[in-house]
C-alpha cells in the first residue's frame, strides 16, 4: 500500500533531480517498470553480439576485425553493467535469463534482423548504434542512480561503436562499384529499422507520460527519433548514398527533416517475435546456456572446496 | 531455476591512479575470488582506467539506512542493495 | 638467413592468428557473460601478437603487407602449428588447447625477450605481459575444471587425451629452427621441451588428469606447410571477401 506522502516526496525528489538509490523508497510501479526496462536493455545488448558475430570470421582486414571483436566485447560489457543496475532492484540475474528463455522480455527488436553483407557492419554500427547512442544520451540523466552511471560508462564506449561503423560505410562507399551497392543495400534495410528503435510515436505510446513523469524517460520517442534522423541524413549526404525514402525532405519552418510515416506494421510483427529472426536469436543464447551449464556447475563446485579447504586451514 | 547458477555477485572498486582512492565502479558475477579479480580486469580495466582493483562480495558490504529510512538501525536491512529475490510478476500485469 | 627469418615469424604470426580466429568463432557462446568478454580478451591480444609478427615478416619479404599475408596467402604457406586448428569442440576443449598454447608461448616468450633481432625482441616484450596473464587464466580453469565436478573432469580428461598428439609438433626441429637458434635469434622448439612438460604435467597432475602416453602423431607438420583438414575451411571462411572481390580495398 502506497502511502501518499512517500509519493509526494518521492516526486519532489524526481522534481529537484536527486537521484534515486537502490534502498530509497520507490513506488512499486516505478520499480517495476525499472525491472523490466534495465533489464531489457541488457538483453539487447548481449542479443545484438549475434549479428555482429556474423562477420567476426569474415571481417575482411586485420584492422576490422580488431576493432569488431573489441566492440562485440564492448556490447558484452554493456549487457554486463545493465544486469548488474537491474540487480539492485531485488532480482537475480538468473532470474533475468529465465524471463529472456520463456519469452516473457523483449530486448529491441531491431537485432532479429539478418545482418546478410559486410556493409551490414557498416550500416549497423552507423545507424543502429547511432540510434542507440541518442536514446542513452538522453538516459544519462534518468532518475534511478545505477541506471545513470551504467549510462554515463556506456556512453564514453559508444561512440567508438558508431565510428567504427561508419569508418566501415566511407570505405564503401569510396571503393568498387560492388562495394558501393553493398553499401547503399545495406542503408536500404537497415534505416527503417534504426527508426523504429525509438518505438511507437507519442501519441501511441501509453507508459510514456508516467515515465517522463518520475524521469524514467527524459524525452519523449518521437523528440529523440527527430533528433537522430536529422543527425544521421547530414552523416549520409557525405557518404553520398540515398536514403529509401522518397519524402525526406529539409522542413525550412521546423529546421527539421520530414519523412514518410513508418511502416507500423513491420514493426508490431517483429516486435511480437513473427520473424524467424527473433527464434533464432533466442535459440542462440539459450544453446550457448545450456551447454554452458556444466562448466558454471564446475566452476561453482570448485569454489565451494576451495572454501573448505580455507576454512579447515 | 538454479538459484546460484550465475554464481556470486561482487562489487569492484578501481583506484585509477596511485595514491587516489578506490572508487565503485560496478558488479559482476563469479565463482571465486579468483575468477571475480580476472573478470574485474577484463571487464572494467580494458582501457586502461586502472592502477589499483578491490573486489568485494556485494553480500559482505554494510551499509548505513538511507536518509528516509527507520529511526532505529534495522541490521536486517543493512544490505547494499535490496535482498536479491525471486520476485515473481503477478499474472495480469502487462510488459510490452 | 633471410627466408628462415620470415618463415619463423610466419609461424609464430600464423599460429596467433588462427588461434585468435578460433577464439572468434566462439564470441556469443561462452558459459559465462564475463567468460565471453574474457576470452575475447585473450583473442584480440593473439591477433594483435599475429599482427605484430606478420608485419615484421610482410617487411622483410618487401612488397606485401600483413593483411595480403592474412587473406591472400594459399593454405601451404602457412606455418602455423596443427594445434591452433583444432575445432571448438567444447569449452573444455577450448581451454586445453589455450593452456597448452600458453604454456608454450610463456616460454617460448620468455626467450624471445633475449633475442638478438631487435623487432623481435620488442615485440615480444609487449606479448610476454599478455601471455602472463593468458598463462594464469587458462591454468585457472585446468583447476576449476579438473577438480570441479565429476563431469568436468571426464570432459577435460576427453579434451586432453585428444589434443594431446597434436602438441609434440611444438618441439620438432626444422631447418628453421637450426638457423634461428644458431643466429640467436631463438630458441630451438626441442629446447623448450622439458620446461613445458613439467609445467604441464603438474599443472594436470593437480587436476586429478591423467596424463596420455605420447607418441608421434604426424610426419608432416604445419611448420613446413602440411596442415590438417581443418585449416582449409577456416581459411576459406577468413579469406572469403577479399578473395571474392580481388580489387576491393577494405
Amino acid at each position: 500500500m502506497e502511502d501518499e506522502k512517500k509519493l509526494e516526496e518521492f516526486q519532489q525528489k524526481i522534481d529537484a533531480n536527486i537521484k534515486i538509490e537502490p534502498k530509497d523508497w520507490m513506488p512499486e510501479k516505478y520499480r517495476q517498470t525499472l525491472i523490466r526496462q534495465i533489464s531489457q536493455h541488457a538483453h539487447s545488448e548481449i542479443i545484438g553480439m549475434q549479428p555482429e558475430g556474423n562477420w567476426l570470421t569474415r571481417a575482411p582486414s586485420l584492422r576490422s576485425k580488431k576493432i569488431l571483436m573489441a566492440k562485440i566485447q564492448d556490447e558484452a560489457g554493456h549487457g554486463l553493467y545493465l544486469y548488474c543496475a537491474a540487480e539492485t532492484l531485488g532480482v537475480k540475474r538468473e532470474q533475468f535469463l529465465e524471463w529472456l528463455h520463456e519469452g516473457k522480455a523483449k530486448y529491441s527488436s531491431v537485432f532479429n534482423y539478418p545482418t546478410l553483407t559486410w556493409a551490414d557492419m557498416g550500416a549497423v554500427g552507423w545507424l543502429v548504434d547511432g540510434a542507440a547512442i541518442v536514446n542513452q544520451v538522453s538516459l544519462q540523466g534518468t532518475s534511478y542512480g545505477p541506471y545513470a552511471r551504467a549510462m554515463v560508462k556506456i556512453c564514453m564506449e559508444e561512440s567508438f561503436h558508431q565510428r567504427q561503423g561508419f569508418e566501415i560505410m566511407v570505405e564503401l562507399a569510396k571503393g568498387t562499384k560492388e562495394q558501393k551497392q553493398m553499401a547503399q543495400d545495406a542503408l536500404n534495410r537497415w534505416w527503417w529499422p534504426s527508426i523504429m528503435m525509438f518505438g511507437p510515436h507519442d501519441s501511441e505510446s501509453a507508459h510514456s507520460n508516467q515515465s517522463l513523469k518520475w524521469k524514467i524517460k527524459r524525452a519523449s520517442n518521437d523528440e529523440l527519433r527527430q533528433s537522430y534522423i536529422d543527425k544521421t541524413i547530414e552523416q549520409g549526404h557525405h557518404l553520398g548514398l540515398t536514403f529509401p525514402d522518397p519524402n525526406l525532405k529539409f522542413n525550412e519552418a521546423t529546421k527539421h527533416y520530414d519523412y514518410s510515416p513508418i511502416d507500423w506494421d513491420e514493426f508490431w510483427n517483429v516486435v511480437k517475435g513473427n520473424g524467424a529472426g527473433n527464434k533464432l536469436r533466442l535459440k542462440h543464447h539459450i544453446k550457448a546456456h545450456e551447454d554452458g551449464k556444466w562448466v558454471r556447475e564446475a566452476a561453482k563446485s570448485y569454489a565451494q572446496k576451495q572454501n573448505l579447504i580455507q576454512k579447515s586451514a | 531455476m538454479d538459484n546460484d547458477d550465475q554464481g556470486i555477485l561482487w562489487e569492484v572498486f578501481i583506484q585509477v591512479k596511485a595514491g587516489r582512492p578506490y572508487k565503485h565502479i560496478g558488479s559482476l558475477h563469479a565463482y571465486d575470488k579468483v575468477m571475480a579479480m580476472q573478470s574485474a580486469r577484463d571487464l572494467y580495466t580494458r582501457r586502461n582506467e586502472g592502477n589499483g582493483i578491490w573486489i568485494v562480495k556485494a553480500d559482505d558490504i554494510v551499509s548505513s539506512e538511507s536518509s528516509d529510512g527507520e529511526a532505529f538501525f534495522d541490521p536486517s536491512n543493512d544490505k547494499v542493495y535490496r535482498h536479491p529475490t525471486f520476485y515473481k510478476i503477478p499474472d495480469g500485469v502487462k510488459h510490452i | 638467413m633471410k627466408n628462415e627469418l620470415i618463415d619463423y615469424c610466419l609461424r609464430i604470426g600464423d599460429s596467433s592468428l588462427i588461434l585468435s580466429h578460433r577464439i572468434a568463432e566462439y564470441c556469443s557462446k561462452a558459459p559465462l557473460l564475463e567468460e565471453d568478454l574474457a576470452i575475447t580478451n585473450v583473442g584480440l591480444d593473439l591477433l594483435g601478437q599475429a599482427e605484430n609478427f606478420l608485419t615484421y615478416a610482410a617487411e622483410i619479404k618487401g612488397n606485401t603487407n600483413a593483411d595480403n599475408l592474412t587473406f591472400k596467402r594459399r593454405e601451404q604457406d602457412f606455418r602455423c602449428l596443427h594445434l591452433v586448428q583444432t575445432p571448438n569442440t567444447d569449452f573444455a576443449f577450448i581451454l586445453a588447447r589455450q593452456f597448452f598454447i600458453d604454456v608454450y608461448h610463456k616460454i617460448l616468450f620468455s626467450k624471445l625477450v633475449k633475442s638478438e633481432d631487435l623487432t623481435i625482441k620488442g615485440i615480444s616484450k609487449k606479448a610476454i605481459k599478455e601471455i602472463n596473464y593468458h598463462f594464469q587464466r587458462s591454468s585457472d580453469w585446468i583447476k576449476r575444471l579438473g577438480l570441479g565436478t565429476q563431469e568436468s573432469n571426464k570432459r577435460l580428461q576427453n579434451a586432453i587425451n585428444e589434443l594431446w598428439m597434436y602438441t609434440d609438433e611444438l618441439f620438432i626441429d626444422n631447418e628453421t629452427d637450426l638457423i634461428i637458434s644458431k643466429n640467436n635469434i631463438g630458441p630451438l622448439s626441442s629446447s623448450l621441451k622439458i620446461e613445458w612438460t613439467k609445467i604441464v604435467n603438474s599443472a594436470l597432475n593437480f587436476s586429478e588428469i591423467t596424463i596420455p602416453e605420447s607418441d608421434v602423431y604426424s610426419l608432416r607438420y604445419g611448420k613446413d606447410g602440411f596442415h590438417t583438414e581443418y585449416l582449409g575451411y577456416l581459411l576459406a571462411e577468413m579469406q572469403h571477401l577479399p578473395l571474392l572481390y580481388p580489387d576491393a580495398k577494405w
